[in-house]
């Protein structure tokens, strides 16, 4: 496969968040801005190279039976790294994605991607298919957090643009507004899928 | 009277699924049937009490003592992927009624995301034992209220006639938000 292929594939044919709804804790969870959730998809998005990668360098020494248990170890590992390095550089974002970052590890985008693609795939292309299914799930919560931060709090990053005289909708940055968000976020890109067919 | 705050608190205030996003994909993934819900409510309840218990003595006994708190994160998961296998094991052998009912579910919740989130949320409120059990309990309770009245829900709508793009994913998040909406209720009921 050509490495334009597999990142057009994850970003999106495969796109994590809107055709295969998978990893949907985080992509709930943080999306209350869009600096929050493009923090979170790049912080899976750097678990998610550097997993595909160990995970297809070692993919002819781990035994079949037991690869879940290694894959889930090689994660761990690499969360806790990011972790430690988003503490010390960023504690601010650290603080505001607070529990979702330790909850990588059970993100199932990144043991799916390990077991469909990088235990099968040479290094290269296990880390080109980690790039485009991270810049795909990056781009499906930073599309959340834009629209949830808009209508919630008339902001865009952190800057305000709707002026003070609309009321805004704070339920948008709350836990309800993050369902109804995707929900029709889903629906509009299943509309678009249908009219392409028909 | 705490211990009692805790498990209101987990069902309904803090409820996993409704207002803190954690355990999405089985909410989604098997809330087509009440039965199945019940099944898997009734799973993860089992489940997440005993990963509750066993992380936090995991915490407290090995971790604290060598000084590697740090490694809190790989521990949690190896115990709780390992406790599932051997529950799994357990109830084949012992109780075959109850595997024939729940075991399908049981490898599913390794990748509950609620059940490591209850091991991480008890270490940093720094609950003692007992505290983290009955949290685990309350916060498993609560995701099993949540599944069964949102597949009551799904039952009811899966024949309606709904646009097409709807389908599916979208309306099911739909409903789930209308229910956040009627769970948001609680918040502020008690401040822990």
């Amino acid at each position: 496969m050509n490495p334009i292929k597999i990142l057009k594939n994850g970003i999106i044919d495969e796109n994590p968040t809107f055709v295969q709804a998978i990893g949907m804790c985080p992509t709930l969870g943080v999306t209350s801005s869009a600096i929050n959730g493009i923090g979170m998809g790049l912080a899976t998005t750097a678990v998610l190279i550097f997993a595909n990668l160990f995970v297809s360098l070692l993919r002819k020494v781990i035994p079949d039976k037991v690869r879940i248990p290694c894959f889930i170890v090689v994660i761990a590992t690499f969360v806790t790294i990011i972790e430690f390095l988003l503490k010390a550089y960023s504690p601010s974002l650290n603080a505001s994605l607070g529990l979702y970052i330790p909850l990588i590890v059970v993100n199932c985008l990144i043991l799916a991607r390990a077991e469909a693609f990088a235990s099968k795939n040479g290094p290269v292309a296990a880390v080109v298919d980690g790039v485009g299914m991270g810049l795909g799930f990056t781009l499906g919560l930073g599309i959340l957090g834009l629209v949830r931060e808009f209508i919630g709090s008339g902001t865009l990053f952190d800057i305000t643009v709707l002026p003070e005289m609309f009321p805004r909708t704070l339920l948008f940055v709350m836990a309800p507004g993050a369902f109804f968000t995707l929900g029709i976020l889903m629906a509009g890109f299943n509309y678009m899928k249908n009219k392409k067919k028909a | 009277m705490n211990l009692i705050l805790i498990i209101l608190a987990g069902i309904f205030v803090n409820n996993y699924v409704l207002a803190q996003f954690l355990g999405i994909c089985p909410f989604l993934g098997v809330s087509k049937k009440v039965e199945t819900a019940t099944g898997m409510g009734v799973a993860v309840i089992f489940v997440m009490s005993l990963a509750a218990a066993v992380a936090s003595l995991v915490y407290d006994l090995i971790l604290v003592p060598l000084g590697i708190e740090y490694l809190y994160n790989i521990a949690f998961i190896l115990v709780i992927a390992s406790l599932v296998q051997f529950v799994e094991m357990f109830l084949k052998k012992a109780a075959p009624a109850l595997y024939q009912a729940l075991g399908v579910f049981l490898p599913l919740i390794t990748t509950n995301c609620a059940v490591l989130g209850v091991a991480v949320l008890n270490m940093q409120t720094g609950y003692n034992f007992i505290e983290s059990v009955i949290s685990g309990f309350g916060g498993a309770a609560g995701f099993a209220l949540a599944i069964i009245l949102f597949a009551g829900i799904r039952e009811r709508t899966e024949f309606n006639d709904t646009p097409k793009a709807f389908d599916g994913f979208p309306l099911a998040l739909i409903t789930a938000g209308l229910m956040s909406i009627a769970f948001l209720g609680f918040s502020g009921l008690i401040q822990l």
